[in-house]
C-alpha cells in the first residue's frame, strides 16, 4: 500500500494536534514551571511542523505520485490471503488465547499460515503439530512461562 | 587489580554454561544469517525473550556473538544465489555472485569469512582501548552534556544514511512520543495511556522490537510475489586457500574498511548496513583498479565485508560508555543491560569492571570461532539454503509471540508486536525508516529527564545549556549537523547565483 507524503503528513498533523490538545489538562508540578506536558508537547510541536512540510512535499509531487496506489500484492489472491491470515492469527490470539490456550490456538495458527503460503498438507500438519508441542514445552517447562492451557486440561 | 579483573572475566566466560550458550547462539546466528529475509536483528530480537531467563554475561554473549556470526553468513546466500542473507550483505552481493560465476565462489566466500572476522577483531580493538577511556570522560558529565549528547546521537541517526531526511525525522518523533507513554515522567502522571494499566508502565520496549523487526519481516515474506529463487549447484573448493595473499595485498583496504565500520557503528542509528554500502563505495572509489568493480573482483567483499563486522564492535562503544546505541541491535542490547541491572553508563566501567572485560573477550572470542563454524556454514550451505521458508516463517512466527508474552505474561505484549508490525510494514513501505523511531523510543526517556533537570537546575534558563565548556562544544557539534544540509543548499544558491 502506497499512500502519498500529503496523506501521512495530514495523519501526523492530526496526531500531533491531538497530542498537543491532551497535554494541555496535565497537572504541574507545583513550584515549577515545568511538567510532564512539556516534552511531549515540544515534539508534537516538531511533528506538526514536519506533517505540515510532508504535505507541501506530497501536493508538490501529486503529478507522479498518485493519493493511494495498490502495491503488486495486494491485487493477487495468494498473498492477500496470507497477510490477512498473519495478521488475523495474531489479532485471534491476543483476544482469545486465554479462553482456548495456547496449544489448540498456536497449532491451528501454524495450519492456517502454512496452508496459506502452499505448504504440503500433511508436512503443514506435522510442523504444525511438532512446533508448537516443542516450543510450549521449552517455554512452559523450561524458562516457565505460565503459557494458557485455555480449554485443556492442565496436562504437565 | 586490573590483572585480578581480568581472570576473573575469563571466569565468568570461560564456563562451561556461557561457552554452551556462546555455541549454541553462534549455530543460530549462522542459520539466521544464511536464510534470505532473516535479518540479524531479527536474531536479536528473537534472542531476547530466551536471554531473558540468563545470567547477564551469557545473555550478552549470546546477543554479540549470533550478530557477529549472521553479518558474516549473511554474504553465503549472497554469493550463491545473489540473495543478500542479511542487509549488510547487499552492498557487494552482485560483486560475489559475480565471481560465482566465474567459478570462484571460494575465493569470495573465503574473503567473506576471513575479513568479516579481521574487521570484528579490529572492531573490537578499538572498544577495548576506547571505551574505558572514555568512559573517564564520561564521569564528568552533567544533565546538559547528556543532553545534547542524546540530541546529537539522534541528530546523526536522523542526517546520516537516510534517502529521505524529513521522513526520517518524523520516523524519530514518533518513536519519542512512544517513549513519553507511561508514568515514567516529572510528575509521574499517566501519560497517554487511555485508561490502560498495561501501559503504565510504558510501552516494552522488547515486544515493540520483536514487531518491528521480525513481524514486520515476516509480513514482507508473506505478501512478496517473487518466485522462490533459483538454485546453483556448484563444487565450493578450499576457502582458506590465497586469504594470506589477498591479506598482504589489500592490507590497506582492510584497515580502510575497519576503521570505517567501526566509525559508522559508533554513529548512533547507522549500522552494519550503512558500513557496508559506505565502505563498498570507499572502496571503489580509491582503487587503483575501479573499472573491475562489478564483473567479480574481490577488493571490494574483502573492505566492507570487514567494514561490516567492524562496526557491530563499534556499535557498543556509546552503548556501554553512554547508554546510547550505535545501531539497532545495541539498541536492543540496551534493554537487555538494563533487565540485567547492567545499566549501562561511565560507572559501570567502576562497579563491574569483570562485566565490561567479559564483554571484550566475548567479542574475541566469537570473531575467533567464526573461522571454523563459518567454514563449517559454508560447507552446509547447501542444505541451509533449502530450508523451506514458508514453513520457517509461521513458526517464527509463533515463536515471536510466546517470546513476547514471556515479557509481562499477558497477552498485551502479542497486541504490540501486532500493532508496531503492522505500523512498520506500513511505514517502512512508504519510506520512512524504523532506525529512528527505535532511537527514539530506547532515548526519549533519558532526553527528557536531562532536558527537565537540567532545566530544574538552572532555574529555566536555557543559555545554561551552552555555557558549560563540553556542554558547549556538543551543543556546537550538533547544530552543525542539525545545519549542515541549510548551509550546503545556501552555498549551492550562492554559488549559482553567482555563476548566472
Amino acid at each position: 500500500m502506497k499512500l502519498n507524503d500529503a496523506v501521512f503528513g495530514a495523519l501526523f498533523l492530526v496526531l500531533s494536534l491531538l497530542v498537543l490538545w491532551t497535554v494541555q489538562s496535565y497537572p504541574k508540578i507545583p513550584g515549577q514551571n515545568i511538567g510532564p506536558a512539556a516534552f511531549p508537547a515540544v515534539i508534537a510541536a516538531l511533528l506538526a511542523v514536519c506533517s505540515l512540510m510532508l504535505i507541501v512535499q506530497g501536493v508538490r509531487a501529486r503529478g507522479q505520485v498518485p493519493w493511494f496506489s495498490r502495491d503488486g500484492w495486494t491485487g493477487q489472491r495468494r498473498p492477500l490471503i496470507a497477510f490477512a491470515v498473519t495478521v488475523g492469527g495474531l489479532a485471534v490470539y491476543v483476544a482469545a488465547s486465554d479462553r482456548i490456550g495456547f496449544l489448540i490456538l498456536g497449532m491451528l495458527m501454524l495450519l492456517a499460515m502454512m496452508f496459506a503460503l502452499r505448504v504440503r498438507p500433511i508436512a503443514a500438519l506435522v510442523v504444525a503439530v511438532v512446533a508448537t508441542l516443542l516450543i510450549h514445552f521449552a517455554f512452559y517447562k523450561g524458562l516457565r512461562v505460565p503459557l494458557p492451557w485455555g480449554l485443556l486440561p492442565v496436562l504437565y | 587489580m586490573t590483572w585480578a579483573v581480568i581472570s576473573q572475566a575469563f571466569g565468568l566466560v570461560f564456563d562451561p554454561y556461557v561457552l554452551w550458550v556462546i555455541f549454541a547462539s553462534a549455530m543460530f546466528g549462522l542459520f539466521v544469517g544464511c536464510v534470505p529475509g532473516l535479518t540479524a536483528t531479527m536474531a536479536t530480537a528473537l534472542l531476547v525473550p530466551i536471554t531473558f531467563f540468563m545470567p547477564p554475561v551469557p545473555a550478552v554473549a549470546a546477543i554479540v556473538t549470533c550478530t557477529a556470526m549472521a553479518i558474516f553468513a549473511g554474504d553465503i546466500p549472497g554469493a550463491l544465489l545473489r540473495i543478500p542473507g542479511t542487509p549488510a550483505s547487499a552492498a557487494y552481493t552482485d560483486e560475489a555472485y559475480a565471481m560465482t560465476k566465474k567459478g570462484q565462489a571460494e575465493v569470495a566466500l573465503g574473503a567473506g569469512l576471513v575479513f568479516s572476522a579481521i574487521g570484528g577483531l579490529f572492531g573490537t580493538a578499538v572498544m577495548i582501548w576506547m571505551a574505558p577511556a572514555l568512559a573517564e570522560v564520561a564521569l564528568k558529565f552533567s544533565s546538559f552534556e547528556y543532553f545534547w549528547l542524546v540530541v546529537l546521537g539522534l541528530a546523526g541517526a536522523v542526517f546520516i544514511g537516510s534517502q529521505s531526511t524529513l521522513k526520517a525525522v518524523i520516523s524519530l518523533l514518533l518513536g519519542l512520543l512512544v517513549a513519553c507513554i507511561g508514568l515514567d515522567n516529572p510528575g509521574a502522571h499517566p501519560r497517554f495511556t487511555f485508561g490502560n494499566t498495561e501501559l503504565t508502565g510504558g510501552v516494552s520496549l522488547i515486544p515493540m522490537m520483536v514487531g518491528m523487526f521480525a513481524v514486520s519481516e515476516i509480513l514482507r515474506y508473506v505478501t512478496s510475489t517473487l518466485p522462490p529463487p533459483p538454485f546453483i549447484t556448484q563444487k565450493i573448493g578450499n576457502v582458506f586457500r590465497g586469504m594470506w595473499q589477498l591479506t598482504v595485498q589489500y592490507r590497506w583496504p582492510i584497515l580502510r574498511g575497519s576503521a570505517l565500520g567501526t566509525i559508522i557503528g559508533i554513529q548512533p542509528g547507522s549500522g552494519a548496513d550503512m558500513a557496508s554500502w559506505m565502505s563498498y563505495a570507499m572502496s571503489k572509489r580509491f582503487s587503483k583498479e575501479p573499472e573491475k568493480f562489478g564483473t567479480g573482483h574481490v577488493e571490494g567483499i574483502i573492505e566492507s565485508g570487514a567494514a561490516n563486522n567492524s562496526s557491530l564492535a563499534g556499535a557498543w562503544i556509546p552503548a556501554l560508555v553512554f547508554g546510547i546505541p550505535g545501531d539497532s541491535i545495541t539498541a536492543i542490547a540496551i534493554g537487555v543491560l538494563y533487565l540485567k541491572n547492567m545499566n549501562p553508563g561511565p560507572t559501570i566501567f567502576i562497579n563491574n569492571p569483570e562485566n565490561i572485560y567479559a564483554i571484550f573477550l566475548v567479542f574475541i572470542l566469537a570473531n575467533l570461532i567464526m573461522l571454523p563454524l563459518g567454514w563449517m556454514a559454508i560447507k552446509a550451505a547447501k542444505n541451509v539454503l533449502r530450508a523451506p521458508r514458508n514453513i520457517l516463517m509461521p513458526v517464527i512466527l509463533l515463536f515471536c509471540v510466546v517470546g513476547s508474552f514471556a515479557i509481562n505474561n499477558t497477552p498485551f505484549g502479542v497486541l504490540l508486536i501486532l500493532v508496531f508490525g503492522l505500523a512498520a510494514f506500513v511505514l517502512e513501505d512508504n519510506g520512512f525508516p524504523s532506525a529512528p523511531a527505535i532511537l527514539g523510543v530506547v532515548l526519549g526517556g533519558m532526553l527528557e529527564e536531562n532536558f527537565i533537570t537540567s532545566m530544574i537546575k538552572s532555574d529555566g534558563d536555557p543559555f545554561v545549556f551552552f555555557t558549560r565548556p563540553i556542554a558547549g562544544g556538543l551543543a556546537a557539534a550538533t547544530l552543525v549537523i542539525l545545519g549542515w544540509p541549510l548551509l550546503v543548499r545556501l552555498w549551492r544558491g550562492m554559488r549559482r547565483r553567482q555563476a548566472a
